[in-house]
């Protein structure tokens, strides 16, 4: 299906498996550490510097994506990175190339999505003389890798890749960097890259302390009002059934972070959903009066806690991280628990003494969910809402439909009315907030889970920022519905001028977009629109039928705003359900 | 059905400060920025001080000084950097530089680690025997002199440095230089046996 690297091979591919010839290049042995490391797939745009390591792709089985831009071929390895687990690879060459690609190592960094990024580089000698497309790719991402490493020599740069390619994946994941120079990977050499492993400096801790974690059990099982906290850590350790045998066994209501949508079932009677500016009312009831909360794999981000100092404040918090930076970085941790999130809550589920007593806190939440559900006006009359779209498309999908997003609006929709019940189904950006996101990453979404529906809703603005990706999806045949919440705005930026600037709609409203049922069939891929609430069960059943990439242009109410709202630096507890609330708080 | 308007609605008791810890609802805490010193092995190798030093600036870090050089491992070099931040801040600069690959070891020393600042103090030839005895009085010793100016080089505590550069203002101060502190935890302890 991918676009293969070789063009036809001389040998079989079917014949039985041989011994890899030798390496020869120090390309070669970029390319074997990536073998060696299981990649599957590169996503990349080709240029002068990057070219020895595309000779060499070019006898591997690993399948190369070409991207209609770099940002494109990060974004789309970080999507890959989250649906597998495995880090997703992309390729760029120096210069600009390089620099297309920050944006998605940026948002990788924010999110902990394992990315290697490998990145052409001038040949060593013209190296810090503003050469032809020289930038010190080192330099510019040094503040949002774990590492990027500079290649130095063709015997060497084989293990600089397998080091890149552990450090990505372990403890915290996140993404790395390995600068190419041509010259580096152009040269000679014999030598094999040795195992992907960590550099002995990198340290990660698997169990917390039994002692602590005793002590914090203690905690949980005396409080009147518990809740768990579940980020987006909870799914990048693969510990999602862990944490639904310990809220289970302990009845104890789990809400979840942005980024830990999937962690635990939202049709889960313990179920609050996610707390934070857009969650659910009941969430951020229960995380305001909570007594107890056993924070895991969470970095307490600004969008969840609003303002610190009233951030949980009754809580004695439990902060179960793999990095011990996390630990009271922004909320206080009464009792930090230091190691793989999986292992910790194995821990705790054996040194819990007993289930706290909480029956009157889960009648409270339960009286919360009564109080706030997620609403939206759906009068026949009205411009269509955007709400009504996501929750229809959700009621037809299975379970595990992947749901890519933008950022804006339609993305805490998408969060909001979508129904998430497994891991590794919501691919969003989090902690960057990177608008355009969400093309690329259907794709590498796609190519990570062939046998998995993928949809994105995006904005129109988000949209236009990467359509070029349409052709990426185009050509390699993907399967995903992309469902643009049209709002010939941007609107998120557009509903705080109306409520923070006066309405002062300083370009935030954007009359002048394509049609993009029409865009869509100009790149070839099926084009449908969206105008009113009669055929919105009919079109997204066509645009699902269609196999390849459609496109539905969903014209929205351009009034709508998105509801309950915490503002920015709030208190949770005071979230507003509508602009009048907005006055009071 | 919405429910309860903002105003109405369950409201806990407790509070935090700005710094996410919870504190007595009735008294404003929060922590005084204090100086520590920290004490870091490196790889010796290129970017790690910009590495370094870009993770300061990017928190918004105030560092007092780094000084960097190697050690009697080649493949190592030690950094001592003064900062000045509230315990949390201090905290967090020790966890965020252990995270860095280059970095090995990180501690924070103690009040009464060893510290040391060089200074040069270049002044007017004028009265080189007026100099040196001002430079006697600091421990220091001219190092340059020619017709014209006199170099003293001086060691010690930051305060003992700022106290002699005070002194030879009276000499015309041409140019000055200064390291910054270099720390070491007295008694055995070593940064390599104890991290
Ligand atoms: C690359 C980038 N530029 C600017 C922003 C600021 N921003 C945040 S949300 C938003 C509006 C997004 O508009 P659109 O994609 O149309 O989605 P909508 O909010 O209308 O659903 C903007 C401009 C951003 N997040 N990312």
């Amino acid at each position: 299906m991918s676009e293969r690297a070789s063009v036809p091979k001389e040998e079989d591919d079917t014949e039985p498996e041989t011994e890899p010839e030798p390496v020869t290049t120090g390309a070669q042995s970029v390319i074997r550490a990536l073998e060696n490391a299981g990649t599957d797939y590169v996503f990349g745009v080709q240029g002068g510097a990057i070219m020895p390591v595309y000779d060499a792709l070019y006898d591997s089985d690993i399948n190369h994506v070409t991207m209609a831009h770099e940002q494109g071929a990060s974004h789309a390895a970080d999507a890959y990175g989250i649906v597998t687990g495995d880090p997703g690879v992309c390729f760029a060459t120096s210069g600009p190339g390089a620099t297309n690609l920050v944006t998605g190592i940026a948002d990788a960094n924010m999110d902990s999505d394992p990315v290697i990024a490998l990145t052409g580089q001038v040949p060593t000698e013209f190296v810090g003389n503003d050469a032809f497309q020289e930038t010190d790719t080192v330099g510019i991402t040094q503040p949002i890798t774990k590492e990027s490493y500079f290649a130095a020599d063709s015997d060497t740069v084989g293990d600089d890749v397998s080091e890149a390619f552990a450090l990505a994946d372990a403890g915290r994941q996140g993404p790395t960097l390995v600068d190419l120079p041509k010259d580096v990977t152009q040269g000679e050499t014999e030598v094999e890259p040795g195992t992907p492993e960590t550099p002995e400096t990198y340290e990660v801790p698997e169990e917390a302390d039994d002692e602590n974690v005793q002590e914090a059990a203690e905690a949980l099982a005396a409080a009147d009002r518990p809740v768990i906290l579940s980020g987006g850590g909870v799914i990048k350790a693969n510990a999602s059934s862990a944490l639904r045998e310990f809220a289970t066994e302990y009845e104890i209501p789990v809400i979840t972070t942005m980024p830990g949508i999937g962690s635990f079932p939202e049709d889960h009677e313990l179920s609050l959903e996610w707390a934070g500016m857009h969650g659910t009312g009941y969430a951020n009831m229960a995380i305001s009066n909570t007594d107890c909360m056993l924070a895991i794999g969470t970095r307490f981000d600004d969008r969840l806690t609003g303002g610190v100092d009233s951030f949980a404040p009754d809580a004695e918090v439990i902060h179960v991280d793999i990095d011990p930076a996390e630990i009271s970085k922004n909320v206080y941790a009464d009792y930090p628990l230091i190691g793989d999130a999986r292992n910790v809550l194995r821990q705790l589920f054996d040194a819990m003494p007993r289930a706290p007593d909480a029956d009157e806190w889960r009648d409270q939440c339960q009286t919360w969910k009564d109080e706030y559900p997620m609403e939206y006006d759906t009068p026949d009359d009205e411009p269509l809402k955007p709400q009504y779209v996501v929750e229809r498309f959700s009621d037809v999908t299975p379970d595990d439909t992947i749901v890519c997003t933008g950022v804006g609006q339609h993305q805490m929709w998408a969060s909001q009315f979508w129904e998430y019940t497994e891991p590794r189904t919501w691919v969003s950006s989090h902690g960057l907030g990177t608008m355009g996101y969400g093309v690329p990453a259907a794709i590498g979404a796609k190519l990570a889970a062939p046998d998995q529906e993928v949809v994105c809703f995006d904005g129109d603005g988000s949209f236009l920022m990467t359509v070029q990706g349409l052709s990426v999806a185009v050509r390699e045949q993907l399967d995903i519905t992309y469902v643009v919440l049209n709002n010939e705005a941007v609107g998120m930026v557009r509903q705080w001028q109306d409520g923070f600037y006066e309405g002062r709609r300083m370009a935030s409203e954007y009359p002048w977009i394509p049609q993009f049922d029409k865009l869509a069939e100009a790149f070839g891929a099926r084009g449908f629109t969206l105008e009113s609430y009669e055929n919105v069960e009919e079109t997204i059943q066509e645009a699902r039928d269609y196999d390849g990439p459609s496109v539905i242009d969903a014209h929205i109410d351009p009034g709508e705003n998105v509801f309950p709202m915490v503002p920015s630096g709030g208190d949770n507890g005071l979230f507003a359900l509508n602009e009048d609330h907005l006055d009071m708080i | 059905m919405p429910g309860p308007a903002p105003d109405e609605r369950m409201r806990p008791k407790g509070r935090r400060n700005t710094q996410g810890i919870r504190v007595d609802p009735e008294a404003e805490v929060t922590h005084e920025p204090r100086q520590a010193v920290l004490s870091a092995l490196v790889k010796h190798r290129p970017g790690v001080l910009s590495e370094v030093s870009a993770l300061f600036s990017r928190r918004q870090f105030n560092i007092e000084s780094l000084t960097v050089g190697p050690t009697v491992d080649e493949d190592t070099a030690r950094m001592t950097i003064l900062i000045e931040e509230p315990d949390p801040g201090i905290d967090q600069a020790k966890k965020q530089l252990r995270k860095l690959v280059p970095v090995i070891s990180v501690r924070e020393l103690e009040g009464e680690a060893v510290r040391r600042e060089l200074a040069l103090v270049k002044v007017s030839g004028e009265k080189p025997d007026d100099v040196n005895a001002v430079a006697d009085m600091y421990n220091g010793q001219a190092v340059d002199a020619s017709t014209d100016s006199v170099t003293v080089e001086i060691t010690g505590s930051k305060q003992k440095i700022d106290a002699a550069i005070e002194a030879f203002k009276q000499f015309d101060v041409q140019e000055i230089v200064r390291t910054g502190a270099a720390a070491l935890e007295r008694g055995p302890k070593t940064l390599e046996k104890d991290v």
